[in-house]
């Protein structure tokens, strides 16, 4: 066993609104520069919908992510050998095309413009060339675009649902959506580290966090292919690429990453999980029904004498261990199994899990009147108006069994709160679901708890990251506190 | 040196040097203080479709052009003795021409579509220019010089070989350049020119070709924590 310690993140998505002021505080602290105009290391899906870039889910297209040939990982992009023939030409980059052309307005002209008959306007000017464009997509340009045969039918998670299944997700009357804010999973098994000819991209070992050191960075660009999220970005002015940093220099100094401490909905989780590292490479080679479980087993329980005796071994800080213990993200994901990694199938071991999304409300339509949610939970769930297949698709490697698990638990605790505040159900009813949901009255308190009552203490369990003890001997902390960060000694520019 | 100009003299006998120690200096000095310009600085993400066209043909045939001259001068009498068949050598011959016409070809795809695309444009900078005019200029030099001047791979072993044997040896003899078409001469100051230039444009990312990729470990983990990582992390930090 070799125990090691990971910042790992949990999203509610039935609480998520959609708001995008996640967006907006990371793009505000860290992608406001020229060449990082067009990035977006946190954004804001709708789902079903392509995303941004367009259809990354689909690797058909991208080719990201890893295989599992003949017993051994190898990366779908580009790999050892491989690289010799394509470091000229990535085969597999996705274009500025992909993404969107960033552009801001001519708003001079609304002061500067000659009096005339009509209302002056700002026209969108492109940031990359200055020239006045049409506006073609942006990076939420299907907000809200549910059931849109350009944008939400092309979704590559619809591969194989039954056209009754489709119908469910399009109908008009019936018509679904829900949002899926996206950063990056700082994966255990990251593809673009392994894809990085340069050896530029790293792992943290402290915390899991996955950087571009920036100085040994040389675009060679195999990193953006690699990753099967995309989420490595090419900034097309430095020539360098840049990804989310879960705002480290934020994590360092006790606060919570920008895009958690901005959320509205207060969907975010953050807390410490240790891990087997050994087991990584075995795990990641199981078959895709297997490897929700498989990562599972990879997390180790904090509370273990002997997990805890090996994280001690591998020098992880006595605080770094009580964090674990305190994690919200180890209660979702490993306690109560309603935490899921998305498309684990590409293998790279994500560390960022969503709570799949119970809204809207199930019910179902007949003879024109809505009829309220049942007690038959078995059938509601198959029910959903979001199809399981499709939750399935994102968020369980295909297979429906533990989406269904997680949505099961989240009504019987639903309906159990209800029994306890409103009691217009019976409590005899709400018992019978949590047991079917194989939930006990303790936990389903639990989860009410940490879903509904979470203060900012119970949805982000920091840990203190050391990093002054790890640099005193060179530098005053102190001035390490102000001074770390980005781009803040060598100027972000193109060329000498 | 007796009986040349001192025009040939700087050119053939100074110039290198002072190309060479650029080179040299420059490259260190910049790798170690300003490791972040070091970028092969792609434009790929900004146009993908021509990109492929230029890029492959002309790195597969400067490679190859590099190569075939360094072999020159390394084993000047291995090339003569593969020459000594005529077939041998007509075979290495078209072959270096084909890839100097792929190169030439690749080059001119890359500068046309910088020029014709308007946000390739804007991440174009003087060095840029000034390392294209330079390069096409070579390329056509030694193209030109692989038509007209026939079986170039023959007397590059028996006269530009030992020319820069004795700029190598720090005692250069510039007895036999005299004669030399200026085509030859030109390809040979530009050269230098390239090599003095080289530095300070995006030709460095040659100097960082990533090999040790090929057998480093699948996975790089860093630690923080550890003093000697956290000692390395502090000087590159702070030059």
């Amino acid at each position: 066993m070799n125990v090691r310690s990971q910042i790992s993140m949990v999203f509610h998505l039935d609480k998520c609104i959609g708001c995008h002021t996640c967006s907006i505080a990371c793009k505000n602290i860290w992608t406001d520069r020229k060449g990082t105009d067009y990035m977006w290391w946190n954004n804001v899906e709708t789902k079903p919908g392509t995303g941004y870039p367009t259809s990354w889910e689909d690797q058909k297209k991208y080719s990201g992510g890893w295989e599992n040939k003949k017993g051994k990982l190898r990366l779908n992009a580009t790999g050892k050998a491989r690289i010799v023939p394509n470091i000229f030409h990535n085969p597999h980059l996705p274009t500025m095309d992909d993404y969107y052309e960033p552009w801001t307005y001519d708003y001079q002209n609304l002061f500067n413009a000659p009096e005339g008959d009509d209302q002056p306007t700002a026209k969108p000017i492109s940031m990359v060339t200055g020239d006045y464009i049409d506006i073609e997509a942006g990076p939420n340009w299907d907000d809200d675009l549910g059931g849109s045969p350009v944008y939400a039918e092309n979704d590559p998670n619809l591969e194989g649902l039954t056209p009754d299944q489709k119908q469910q997700l399009f109908a008009v009357e019936r018509l679904v959506l829900f949002y899926l804010p996206r950063i990056c999973n700082h994966c255990l098994n990251p593809a673009c580290v392994a894809s990085c000819p340069s050896g530029a991209l790293y792992k943290r070992g402290e915390d899991g966090i996955v950087l571009v050191d920036q100085k040994r960075c040389r675009g060679w660009r195999t990193c953006i292919s690699a990753c099967p999220y995309k989420k490595v970005y090419y900034n097309w002015f430095t020539g360098k690429s840049e990804k989310c940093i879960l705002c480290f220099p934020r994590l360092e100094t006790g606060q919570a990453p920008a895009c958690f401490h901005s959320c509205v909905g207060r969907i975010r989780y953050l807390g410490v999980i240790l891990y087997d590292a050994e087991r990584i490479d075995e795990m990641a080679k199981l078959p895709p029904e297997m490897l929700i479980d498989g990562q599972r087993e990879m997390i180790l329980d904090p509370h273990d004498p002997e997990v805890i005796a090996q994280a001690r071994k591998n020098n992880i800080h006595e605080s770094v261990i009580e964090s674990a213990q305190k994690s919200p993200v180890y209660k979702f994901v490993k306690d109560w199994k309603l935490a899921l990694p998305p498309h684990i199938e590409f293998r790279t071991m994500p560390m960022l899990f969503y709570v799949p999304p119970m809204a809207p409300v199930m019910s179902a339509r007949e003879n024109g009147v809505v009829n309220a949610v049942s007690g038959d939970l078995f059938h509601d769930i198959e029910q959903a108006r979001v199809p399981l297949k499709y939750l399935a698709n994102l968020l369980g490697a295909g297979k429906t069994e533990k989406v269904a698990y997680a949505l099961r638990k989240q009504k019987a605790v639903r309906w159990y709160r209800r029994a306890v505040t409103v009691g217009d159900v019976s409590m005899e009813a709400a018992e019978r679901m949590l047991r079917e949901a194989d939930c006990s009255i303790a936990e389903a308190e639990a989860i009410y708890a940490l879903t509904s009552l979470c203060s900012f203490e119970d949805r982000f369990v920091i840990p203190p990251m050391h990093r002054e003890e790890a640099i005193e001997a060179f530098r005053d902390p102190m001035e390490q506190k102000q001074a770390a960060g980005f781009g803040f000694i060598d100027k972000p520019r193109r060329g000498l | 040196m007796t009986g040349q100009s001192a025009l040939n003299i700087f050119l053939f006998a100074i110039f290198p040097y002072l190309a060479f120690f650029v080179f040299v200096f420059v490259s260190i000095q910049r790798y170690l203080s300003r490791p972040f310009t070091y970028s092969s600085l792609s434009s790929q993400f900004l146009e993908n479709r021509r990109q492929f066209w230029g890029i492959i043909p002309f790195h597969y045939g400067i490679i190859f052009l590099f190569f075939g001259h360094l072999a020159a001068f390394v084993v000047p009498s291995h090339v003569l003795a593969w020459n000594g068949v005529a077939w041998r050598l007509y075979v290495l011959e078209i072959t270096a021409l084909i890839f100097g016409l792929l190169t030439l070809i690749g080059l001119m795809q890359l500068i046309f579509r910088r020029l014709g695309d308007h946000k390739l444009l804007r991440v174009t900078t003087p060095a840029d220019w000034v390392l294209y005019a330079l390069l096409l200029i070579q390329i056509i030099a030694g193209v030109y010089i692989a038509v007209f001047y026939r079986w170039g791979s023959s007397w590059f072993s028996s006269v530009i070989t030992p020319y820069l044997w004795s700029i190598f040896k720090l005692n250069p003899d510039l007895s036999y350049l005299s004669g030399l078409p200026f085509m030859v001469k030109l390809h040979i100051v530009n050269a230098f020119l390239i090599l003095a230039v080289f530095p300070f444009g995006r030709l460095v990312h040659l100097l960082v070709v990533p090999n040790p990729y090929l057998w480093r470990r699948t996975q790089v983990v860093r630690w923080y924590r550890n003093p000697r990582s956290a000692l390395k992390a502090f000087i590159s930090d702070n030059g």
